[in-house]
């Protein structure tokens, strides 16, 4: 069995994990952070969305060590201690969420999208970019809204990939 | 109104944990020492099992168990059921086929579950299933529910597959109200089937306590206390009181999360068996398979005018696919959430209706998002365009001039409305819709090259299910009132502990509301206890836009009493009478004096019981009540939709939605406007892109969501939404409830536009580009020749 | 999923000779059309053959005459070079038309195109330019590389390094998205590059990837959707499914090449 190492939420981490492990299954079922879902089995509803390296991908069409030594940013680990990100407030105060299922992928998507898009977005941008999140509750609008709103919020705020790359 | 309580816009209590990940879904739990199901399902849709045979999966690494169906019946575990009785129109009792939860002898559709493998693994369990060997018996299958009946036959105990043909309205009066008509509209309707597609799949723990001798099940429920009773009661797994139910937070539902299926009832038979935890999570193909589908309804429907364009009378025949076995509550689908609401927002004479419901070699059919009352407004609403259209009418026009005006009405189908009004919901989604622009709207889009179209639905719905001894004449098993606890604690904080049970709709703040309102108490320090039923008292669970409405009129009830309790304490208290007393915004007064009393020094005084008698006053603040409605509620609205359609692809665009609602009292406006969103959009889905479609051999080839068509941000638009307000008269709180009012309304609204856009009568659901296209060649040949 | 072993080669020639070791493994690049088939269990490779790691895979060279991309390049760094916008944006929209933000964040083109899935977009890009699969082996120009649905020439120990698009001064690309899968119903790429015209459609095809000749010959007269009018193409080689009909997809066909020609005269 294959040693992965990372660090996930600013803390490293390692385990012997079997070649097969997602690093859904890695997030979810070794580490016990939970607020990583999984909707579907076919890349396609992006609830188990987190960041590797400031990147947004699909934990469970990812295995664990493919992201051996890689920096991870779940759920879990976006509020800044007990400050939550202005993504997370920006759902909370418009009603981007009802049942909750979707809404760490949502999220997490939503923060990315913001690093690669700017944080001047229309609706259509916000619509189309949301392409790889499923949603069955909300209708999207508010969580197009609370997008807008985030994003403005995180001006300034360009991402680690984009400032690796500079 | 204050900051916290009704009609106000609160910000939700339960957002924190799931925007930071700290939810707690039924998939997040592990139990010590956990193993894992993988369900072995039949990939026929109709077959005879020959034999199984299981020892080489049994020799597998890390398999504990390998069971089937045999084994199951061995240990006296029941079949599931449906749990209401309809009676066909020669009253016989419908034909309910034995479901088992691992078939016995044959299955009886793609997915139906044969064999479960236990393992330490979920890939152990998975690999030990290939090893798994059943010999099938194939058998021809039936799948369209138009061609069900006479054809093979698929359950012994139904030789036609029709389990019932029932009815409801006077036909001879409705024959003659069409007899005498100057007009009539026919439409033959096919309501596509659904499949439900929560974002959290289903999921169950299974537990057995040897020590006790109970049962835990974890589980993905709507309504826990009913998965108990059934499991208890009919399949036989363990006393009541042996059985412990616990729904933690559920990840959407829409109807499909209400059902008891086979998964969760062997997931605890199973950890009796290994004696071990068992934990099964459905993978998305899975629900695919078995999640109870929606509609699947087949309709010819006639509606009958006079020379003023007064309705006369509605005919409908409708044939149900209820797929291979009867889930729950499939029966009162076609039937009693059906056609009772036929009659629409209109004041129709007389109305006839049939329904057969059928038996097809499909995953079994049950209640979807607004549960029959969705195929009730389609009908409805496509009848009334379509005859504006014929008549020469503006549609708008046509809907007023039938409007129910006065209050109550009686239909023809066994509804009482009690309040409403029409004419105010229509006036204002026109207004919302600018409906008097449209013409230059739609001149615009012709210039550049598009087909616009506006569509209307004006829908009513029952909800607050609803009156027990109503429900119990129609056939429902169980009654449908709902109960709460409100129990204050010393400190004067409260807890509630409600029989609903909330899958996004925002409970823990929407009845902290109401207690904060009538307690003059801080939200922060109410808590909403739910989901479990070693919690709480029996209760009915969330469906049917029932929790307002019914959960919280139970709510009140208890507050009443928590209040009419306190205020004997505060009496005692300040040494007043207790008629007295005072309670305004959490403190006691003493009328005509400038004596108070805090609610947290009253609730300390409940406890400590130093200033009163036990004998006289029993110590503590703690009170229960069971609220059954008094009637249906009836939330009614109009939405309006426009579209867009690019004749050279079809391709329709959902430009504007304007839907304007009357939930009665709203508790909080944000919320009320989300539920609206989310149901409009799975309206418009079954409209334009979603459908679950089975091949002629009853293969699912929408089995995914690579082929079955989600609802997706960029489908939908940005949707305006107004209220308009009739107080509900049968509860406390005036509220009719707004969970599948989006749902019911929508579907009509957007057949209308897009064939109203395009110049077609007709046009199937789902209306997708290839559907729209293929319409547009038969009837603008030039516009498609680009 | 099945138990698989995992190799993590460095450099090309090492993950030949494991391809070359292993028959029964697979590469992996993106993953994202071969991981959801694993853990369906519909796809079994003794070994998972990463090409992360292998040097000089990735990155987008524009030169004067062509535009090379490696193989291991992501949709998004395609989709997002600066100067494959200049001097081709319509190969640049390509990517960016692909799957969802985070497909588009692992996708590969070398694995869009050794999978040749017939309603991806990138064959018809490549069909489309007439560009020039660059392997370990051997140069395969676009018009012997796709063989139809899934199939390719390449061999069971090739592995694509790069491609090489030569550049065309008018192109385009237009897409008719799946309305569940959001891969291409029907795409249409074309083309022109002094004399030679290629039109190349993907997801309407009953085996795959193709050149439409008879659109291709209408243009020769004018590159021009215009030229298109009156022009059908048989639907008998249509692919046809729950999602459109034969019918509708030689229809959207003709759509989406009038609509990638108007970019393309356009640009």
């Amino acid at each position: 069995m294959p040693t992965v190492s990372m660090t996930v939420n600013g803390k490293p981490v390692s385990a012997n994990v079997d070649a097969r492990t997602l690093l859904v299954q890695f997030l979810r079922e070794n580490l016990r952070l939970t607020g990583t879902h999984v909707g579907c089995d076919t890349s396609q509803c992006g609830a188990c969305v987190v960041h590797v390296d400031g990147v947004a991908l699909k934990s469970c069409t990812t295995f664990a060590w493919q992201v051996e030594g890689a920096n991870v940013t779940t759920i879990e680990g976006l509020a800044n201690g007990d400050k939550l990100h202005p993504m997370q407030e920006a759902f909370r105060e418009n009603h981007g969420l009802q049942c909750g299922f979707c809404t760490p992928g949502m999220i997490m998507s939503a923060v990315e999208m913001v690093w690669r898009k700017g944080s001047d977005l229309d609706e259509q941008t916000i619509r189309e970019e949301l392409d790889g999140n499923l949603c069955r509750c909300t209708g999207y609008h508010n969580i197009v809204k609370a997008i807008h709103a985030g994003a403005r919020a995180m001006a300034g705020d360009r991402g680690p990939a984009q400032q690796a790359a500079e | 109104m204050s900051a916290t309580g009704i009609g106000a816009s609160v910000r939700r209590k339960e957002d924190f944990r799931f925007i930071t990940g700290k939810g707690h879904y039924t998939d997040d739990i592990s139990r010590p020492g956990q193993t894992y199901a993988y369900f072995l399902r039949s990939p026929h849709a109709h077959a005879k099992i020959k034999r199984i045979d299981k020892a080489a999966a049994e020799k597998m690494p890390g398999v504990l168990g390998v069971l089937d169906g045999a084994e199951m019946q061995a240990d006296k575990i029941g079949n599931l059921i449906c749990g209401w009785m309809i009676h066909s129109k020669d009253g016989s009792p419908m034909k309910m086929a034995p479901h088992p939860a691992l078939a016995v002898g044959k299955v009886c559709y793609v997915g139906d579950p044969v064999v479960v493998v236990v393992a330490e693994t979920l890939a152990q369990a998975k690999d030990a299933a290939e090893k798994v060997v059943v010999d099938y018996e194939e058998l021809p299958a039936v799948v369209d529910c138009a061609k069900a009946k006479g054809a093979t036959q698929i359950h012994e105990v139904a030789s036609d597959n029709v389990i019932f043909d029932w009815h409801l309205g006077d036909k001879a009066k409705t024959d003659a109200a069409f007899a005498s008509a100057k007009h009539i509209t026919k439409l033959d309707i096919y309501n596509n089937r659904l499949a439900p597609n929560a974002i959290e799949p289903r999921a169950a723990i299974g537990e057995y306590d040897t020590g006790s001798e109970s049962f835990t099940l974890w589980n993905t429920s709507q309504n826990p206390h009913v998965a108990r009773l059934v499991i208890a009661a009919f399949v036989g797994m363990a006393p009541e009181n042996k059985l412990r139910v616990i729904a933690p937070d559920v990840g959407g539902g829409f109807g499909s999360k209400i059902f008891i299926y086979n998964e969760e009832v062997v997931a605890l038979w199973a950890s009796k068996r290994v004696g071990r935890p068992v934990k099964w999570t459905a993978e998305r193909s899975e629900s695919f398979l078995n999640d109870a589908h929606g509609r699947d309804h087949a309709t010819h429907a006639e509606m009958a005018f006079d020379a003023d364009g007064k309705i006369l009378g509605l005919r409908a025949h409708t044939v149900a696919n209820l797929g291979a076995y009867m889930s729950t509550f499939s029966s009162s689908v076609p039937t009693y959430l059906y056609a009772t609401l036929l009659s629409g927002q209109y004041a129709i004479p007389q109305i006839y209706c049939e329904v057969d419901a059928v038996y097809t070699n499909t995953a079994p059919v049950d209640a979807y998002r607004g549960a029959g009352r969705p195929e009730a407004a389609f009908v409805v609403e496509r009848l009334m365009e379509v005859a504006a259209r014929e008549l020469g009418v503006d549609p708008a026009d046509l809907r007023r001039r039938n409007f129910v005006k006065s209050f109550p009405h009686q239909t023809p189908v066994i509804m009482a409305y009690d309040t409403g009004d029409f004419d105010a919901s229509l006036k204002k989604a026109m207004e919302l819709a600018d409906y008097k622009n449209f013409g230059k709207r739609k001149r615009e889009a012709e210039r550049r090259g598009k087909l616009r179209g506006i569509g209307f639905s004006a829908y009513i719905e029952a909800c607050g299910i609803a009156p027990s001894q109503a429900v119990g004449s129609l056939g429902a098993g169980v009654g449908l009132w709902e109960s709460a606890e409100v129990r204050v604690n010393p400190t004067g904080s409260v807890e509630v502990l409600t029989g609903s049970h909330a899958h996004g709709q925002g409970h823990e703040t929407t009845f902290a509301q109401l207690v904060s309102e009538r307690l003059g108490i801080p939200i922060e320090s109410i808590s909403i206890v739910h989901g479990d039923t070693d919690k709480v008292q029996f209760g009915m669970g969330t469906y049917g836009s029932r929790s307002g409405a019914v959960g919280m009129s139970a709510i009140v009830k208890a507050l009443d009493k928590v209040e009419a309790k306190a205020k004997k304490v505060a009496a005692h208290m300040m040494e007043a009478a207790e008629g007295d007393i005072e309670f305004k915004d959490g403190t006691f007064t003493v009328a005509g004096t400038d004596k108070s009393a805090a609610w947290g020094d009253v609730a300390l005084n409940a406890y400590i019981a130093h200033k009163f008698s036990g004998q006289e006053l029993e110590p503590g603040l703690k009170e229960g009540a069971f609220y059954d409605p008094a009637n249906f509620t009836f939330p009614a609205g109009c939405h309006i939709c426009e579209v867009e359609v690019d004749p050279t692809t079809g391709e329709t665009e959902i430009v504007n939605w304007s839907a304007v609602d009357d939930f009665g009292v709203v508790i909080n406006p944000m919320i009320v406007e989300g539920q609206v969103h989310g149901g409009v959009a799975q309206g418009i889905g079954q409209a334009m892109i979603e459908h679950a479609i089975y091949d002629d051999n009853g293969q699912p080839v929408t089995g995914s969501f690579m082929d079955y068509a989600m609802p997706r941000a960029h489908n939908l638009p940005s949707f305006k939404v107004g209220m308009t307000m009739t107080k509900c008269p049968s509860n406390p709180l005036g509220m009719k409830g707004c969970g599948e009012a989006g749902a019911i309304a929508a579907p009509a609204a957007v057949i209308n536009a897009i064939t109203d856009a395009i110049g077609t009568e007709n046009i199937a659901m789902p209306a997708n580009a290839a559907t729209v296209w293929a319409a547009i060649q038969k009837t603008q040949p030039r516009a498609a020749a680009e | 999923m099945y138990a698989f072993e995992i190799h993590r080669p460095t450099t090309v020639r090492q993950a030949v000779n494991l391809l070359a070791k292993n028959p029964e493994a697979k590469l992996l690049a993106g993953g994202h059309s071969l991981v959801p088939v694993m853990k369906m269990r519909l796809a079994s490779p003794s070994a998972l053959i990463d090409l992360s790691k292998v040097e000089g895979l990735a990155g987008v060279e524009v030169g004067s005459r062509s535009v090379t991309i490696g193989a291991m390049t992501r949709h998004r760094d395609v989709a997002r070079s600066p100067e494959l916008h200049q001097v081709m944006p319509a190969l640049a929209s390509v990517p960016d038309s692909i799957g969802d933000p985070h497909v588009r964040n692992r996708g590969t083109i070398g694995g869009s195109i050794a999978n040749n899935d017939p309603n991806a977009d990138y064959p018809a890009a490549c069909l489309g330019l007439g560009a020039t699969i660059i392997t370990n082996k051997r140069k395969i120009p676009a018009d012997e590389y796709f063989q139809g649905m899934f199939d390719t020439a390449l061999e069971p120990d090739e592995i694509i390094t790069k491609v090489s698009f030569p550049i065309a001064k008018k192109a385009g690309y237009e897409k008719f998205k799946h309305p569940a899968s959001g891969f291409a119903l029907v795409g249409v790429f074309v083309s022109k590059r002094s004399s030679e015209i290629r039109v190349a459609v993907t997801g309407a095809g009953a085996n795959g990837v193709f050149r439409a000749t008879v659109f291709e010959e209408a243009l020769k007269k004018r590159f021009h959707p215009k030229s298109l009018d009156g022009v059908t193409l048989s639907t008998d080689e249509m692919n046809s499914d729950i999602h459109a009909g034969k019918d509708y997809r030689a229809h959207l066909v003709g759509v989406m090449a009038r609509r990638a020609l108007a970019k393309a005269v356009a640009g």
